[in-house]
C-alpha cells in the first residue's frame, strides 16, 4: 500500500464517517472565534434552542475591531462596543472561555492559539477567519470556515468537508542573509498566482522551511490562503515540539510522554503521492515587495514592476492605477507615509526583534507615520521586557496595544485615501486597510528598513 | 435556508478578476450582529463615492443591467472567509455568481446560504459576457436539477459540476447543520474512541 501524506494521516483520524457524493464528517479537536464572525452563529444556535456541544474545547477572544489605544476604557466607536460586547454576552450564556480586551492571554486569534500551547501537533482546528492557515505550522489541519460553519462546529464539533487536493511546496538551501520567511511566502505567492493552489491543502517543506523557527514557520503557513489553498502545514519535529512543551495548555508529564509519542509519528512517508509538486531553491529568493492589488503580485525589491499578462490586463491595469504604479517602474526610492508592524503574519516577539534591531538609534522622518501593533498582551509584555517598546518609541514609531488594527481597518486604525504603507500584514486589497489606502506588502525588516528611511530601500543594503 | 432549483433572468456582467471579498464588502461595514442588511454595502467602494453618492461608471449603478444573476471574472471571492460576502450579494438579491473560477471558502460559503456558484469555462463564460455586451436583456436559464445554464431562449447551453451533497441540499433547501444534528450519536461515540487512543 502506498504511504500516507502527512494531512492524509491527520485527516483519516478524523473522519467520523464519510457521506455518499464524497463529503466526510470532519471532527474538530478546537474551535477559536471572535467577534466579527460569530453573532450570527450563535443566533443560529439561539433560534434552534442548542447548547454550544463542546464548550471546552472553543476559546474565544477579542481582536478584530478593538482599539490598540487605551484598551482599559470602553470602547467609543459604538458599532464595535456593540460587536465585542456581544461576543461577551454569548460567551456568558454559552459557557464558553473569552480571553478579552485586558485579559493576559487576550491577542489574535492566531498569535494566542500557538503561544498558550492550543495549538498543537495533530490535531484539527478551525476559526471563522481565513487565516487560520497559521496554525498548520504545528503539523496541524487548520483552516477558515464561514459563519454558517461556525455554527455548525458550535452546535456539532463537526463539520461537512470534501478532501481537499494535497499540494507539496519544497523549499530547499539556504536563505541570502537579509531574507526572512515572510519573502519566502511571498515569493512562492507570486510564483503561483493568488489563486495558484486553490482546492488544495499545502505542504511546505524542504531544508530551508526546517530551518525556521516556529514564528517563521507560522508566517508562511498563515499566507497559504493567498495563493487559494485552503491551509498549509509543516511536519512537526524538535523545534516545534520544543516550543510546545511546558506552554499553558499543553500536554503535561505523563499526557505529553504519550502526545510526544504520537507527534512523532506526524510526517509524509516517503512513499506518498501529492497531486502536485513544486520545488523552490531558497538562494534564488530576495526581499519581496507586493505593487499591486493582490497578495500575487509581487517583486523582489531590485526588480521592476511587470507588463500587465495579456490574459488579464484589464484587472492588471486596474490594480496599478489604483497603487499609482506603472509598469517598468522599481519600487525602490518609492517615498512612503505609512509603516505598519504588525498582524497575524508578522507580530510576533522575533518579528519585532528583527524590526527593534534595524530601527535602534535610528528615526522616522517627520512625514511618516509608523506604528507597532504587538499580536498579543505576552507577545507586547515580552516586548517591554526587553525594552523593544522604548527602542520604537525613541526612534519615532508607536508602540500600540494588541489586535489585528491596520491589517484590516476595522478599527480607528487606518491609512488615508492614496497614501502608502509598508506593512508586514497579508493582504494588499484595495481597501483593505482603509477606503483609497495603498498596500505594499513586505516582511518585517523591509517594513522597518523603509520606516526609518521614509522610502523603500533594500533592506540588505542598511549596515545594521 | 431557501431552496432553489431553477432560474431564469438577465445578467448583470462584472468582468474583473480576482475580486475578493473586502471589495464584495468591506470589513467596516462587518460590525452588523445579523445576517440582513449588507446589500446596501454590497460593492461599497466600488459602487459609490466615500460621500455616499453613486459612481455611476459602475455596472450595478446602470440601470440597464438587472437580474438576479451576478457574471463575474475567474477567481471570483478570494481573500478572506467573511460569510458577510455571501449574505451580502444574496440581500442584495443575486442568487447565482457565474464565473470561471471561485475561491474555496467563498464557495462554500454561497452553497451554504443558497447562493448558486456556478462555475463554466472560461470559453463559456466570455460567451456569456459578449450576449450581454450585445443585449443586456439577454435571459439566462439555470436549472440546477439538471445542472446547465443557457444563453437565451435558444442559444448555447454549458453543463455545471456541482458537489452531489450540496446538490441535493440546495435543491431542499437543507443546510448542513441539519444533518450533522441528527448524527450526534456518531459523533458522541467517534469521541470515545479519541479519548481511548489519546490523540
Ligand atoms: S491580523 Fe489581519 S489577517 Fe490576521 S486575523 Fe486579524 S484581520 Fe485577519
Amino acid at each position: 500500500m502506498a504511504g500516507l501524506t502527512l494531512f492524509d494521516k491527520i485527516w483519516n483520524a478524523h473522519v467520523v464517517k464519510s457521506v455518499e457524493g464524497g463529503q466526510d464528517v470532519l471532527y474538530i479537536d478546537r474551535h477559536l472565534i471572535h467577534e466579527v464572525t460569530s453573532p450570527q452563529a450563535f443566533d443560529g444556535l439561539r433560534k434552534r434552542g442548542i447548547p454550544v456541544f463542546r464548550p471546552a474545547q472553543t476559546i474565544a477572544t477579542a481582536d478584530h475591531n478593538v482599539p490598540t489605544l487605551n484598551q482599559h476604557l470602553p470602547i467609543s466607536e459604538p458599532l464595535s462596543r456593540f460587536q465585542v460586547d456581544k461576543l461577551t454576552e454569548n460567551c456568558e450564556a454559552f459557557g464558553v472561555e473569552l480571553y478579552g480586551l485586558g485579559h493576559q492571554r487576550q491577542g489574535i486569534v492566531h498569535v494566542i492559539g500557538p503561544e498558550l500551547g492550543i495549538t498543537q501537533p495533530g490535531m484539527t482546528l478551525v476559526c471563522g477567519d481565513s487565516h487560520t492557515s497559521t496554525h498548520g505550522a504545528f503539523g496541524s489541519i487548520a483552516f477558515g470556515i464561514g459563519t454558517s460553519q461556525v455554527e455548525q462546529v458550535l452546535a456539532t464539533q463537526c463539520l461537512l468537508q470534501k478532501r481537499p487536493k494535497r499540494m507539496r511546496i519544497t523549499v530547499d538551501g539556504t536563505l541570502s542573509e537579509g531574507v526572512t520567511s515572510k519573502d519566502i511566502i511571498l515569493h512562492i505567492i507570486a510564483r503561483l498566482s493568488a489563486a495558484g493552489a486553490t482546492g488544495f491543502f499545502v505542504e511546505y517543506a524542504g531544508s530551508a522551511i526546517r530551518s525556521l523557527s516556529m514564528e517563521g514557520r507560522m508566517t508562511i503557513c498563515n499566507m497559504s490562503i493567498e495563493m487559494g489553498a485552503r491551509g498549509g502545514l509543516i511536519a512537526p519535529d524538535e523545534t516545534t515540539f520544543e516550543y510546545v512543551r511546558g506552554r499553558e495548555f499543553a500536554p503535561q508529564g505523563e499526557a505529553w510522554e504519550k502526545s510526544l509519542k504520537y507527534w512523532q509519528t506526524l510526517f509524509t512517508d516517503a512513499d506518498a503521492a501529492f497531486d502536485e509538486e513544486h520545488h523552490f531553491n531558497a538562494a534564488d529568493i530576495a526581499p519581496i515587495l507586493t505593487f499591486g492589488t493582490n497578495p500575487g503580485m509581487g517583486i523582489p525589491v531590485d526588480g521592476s514592476i511587470p507588463q500587465a499578462p495579456s490574459e488579464s490586463s484589464a484587472s492588471f491595469d486596474k490594480s496599478l492605477e489604483y497603487m499609482g504604479f506603472q509598469a517598468g517602474e522599481s519600487l525602490l526610492g518609492k517615498p512612503i507615509d505609512y509603516v505598519f508592524i504588525g498582524s497575524c503574519t508578522n507580530s510576533r516577539i522575533e518579528d519585532l526583534r528583527l524590526a527593534a534591531r534595524i530601527v535602534q538609534g535610528k528615526k522616522v522622518p517627520a512625514h511618516v507615520t509608523a506604528w507597532v501593533v504587538p499580536g498579543s498582551k505576552q507577545v507586547e509584555q515580552q516586548a517591554k521586557a526587553e525594552g523593544l517598546d522604548r527602542i520604537f518609541t525613541a526612534a519615532g514609531f508607536e508602540f500600540r496595544e494588541p489586535g489585528c488594527s491596520a491589517c484590516l481597518g476595522m478599527n480607528e486604525d487606518k491609512i488615508p485615501a492614496g497614501k502608502y504603507c509598508i506593512s508586514t500584514s497579508n493582504r494588499n486589497f484595495e481597501g483593505r486597510q482603509g477606503p483609497g489606502a495603498r498596500t505594499i506588502l513586505a516582511g518585517p525588516a523591509m517594513a522597518a528598513a523603509a520606516a526609518v528611511e521614509g522610502k523603500i530601500i533594500d533592506v540588505r543594503s542598511l549596515s545594521t | 435556508m431557501q431552496k432553489f432549483t431553477r432560474l431564469t433572468s438577465s445578467a448583470v456582467p462584472l468582468p474583473i478578476e480576482d475580486v475578493d471579498t473586502d471589495q464584495i464588502i468591506p470589513a467596516r461595514f462587518l460590525k452588523a450582529t445579523t445576517r440582513e442588511g449588507f446589500g446596501e454595502n454590497l460593492f461599497r467602494d466600488w459602487r459609490f463615492h466615500p460621500d455616499g453618492s453613486p459612481k455611476p461608471d459602475f455596472v450595478l449603478n446602470n440601470s440597464i443591467y438587472q437580474g438576479a444573476i451576478l457574471v463575474a471574472g475567474r477567481n471570483f471571492g478570494c481573500g478572506s472567509s467573511r460569510e458577510h460576502a455571501a449574505w451580502a450579494l444574496y440581500d442584495y438579491g443575486f442568487r447565482v455568481v457565474v464565473s470561471s473560477f471561485f475561491a474555496d471558502i467563498f464557495r462554500g460559503n454561497a452553497l451554504n446560504n443558497g447562493l448558486l456558484p456556478l462555475q463554466v469555462s472560461p470559453e463559456f463564460l466570455h460567451l456569456i459576457f459578449s450576449a450581454i455586451e450585445a443585449d443586456p436583456q439577454t435571459g439566462f436559464s439555470v436549472d440546477l436539477e439538471q445542472q446547465t445554464i443557457r444563453i437565451g431562449a435558444d442559444g448555447p447551453q454549458a453543463h455545471f459540476d456541482i458537489d452531489p451533497f450540496r446538490k441535493v441540499c440546495m435543491l431542499n433547501g437543507y443546510d448542513d447543520i441539519d444533518y450533522l444534528l441528527s448524527i450526534k450519536n456518531d459523533i458522541e461515540q467517534f469521541e470515545q474512541q479519541l479519548v481511548a487512543r489519546g490523540s
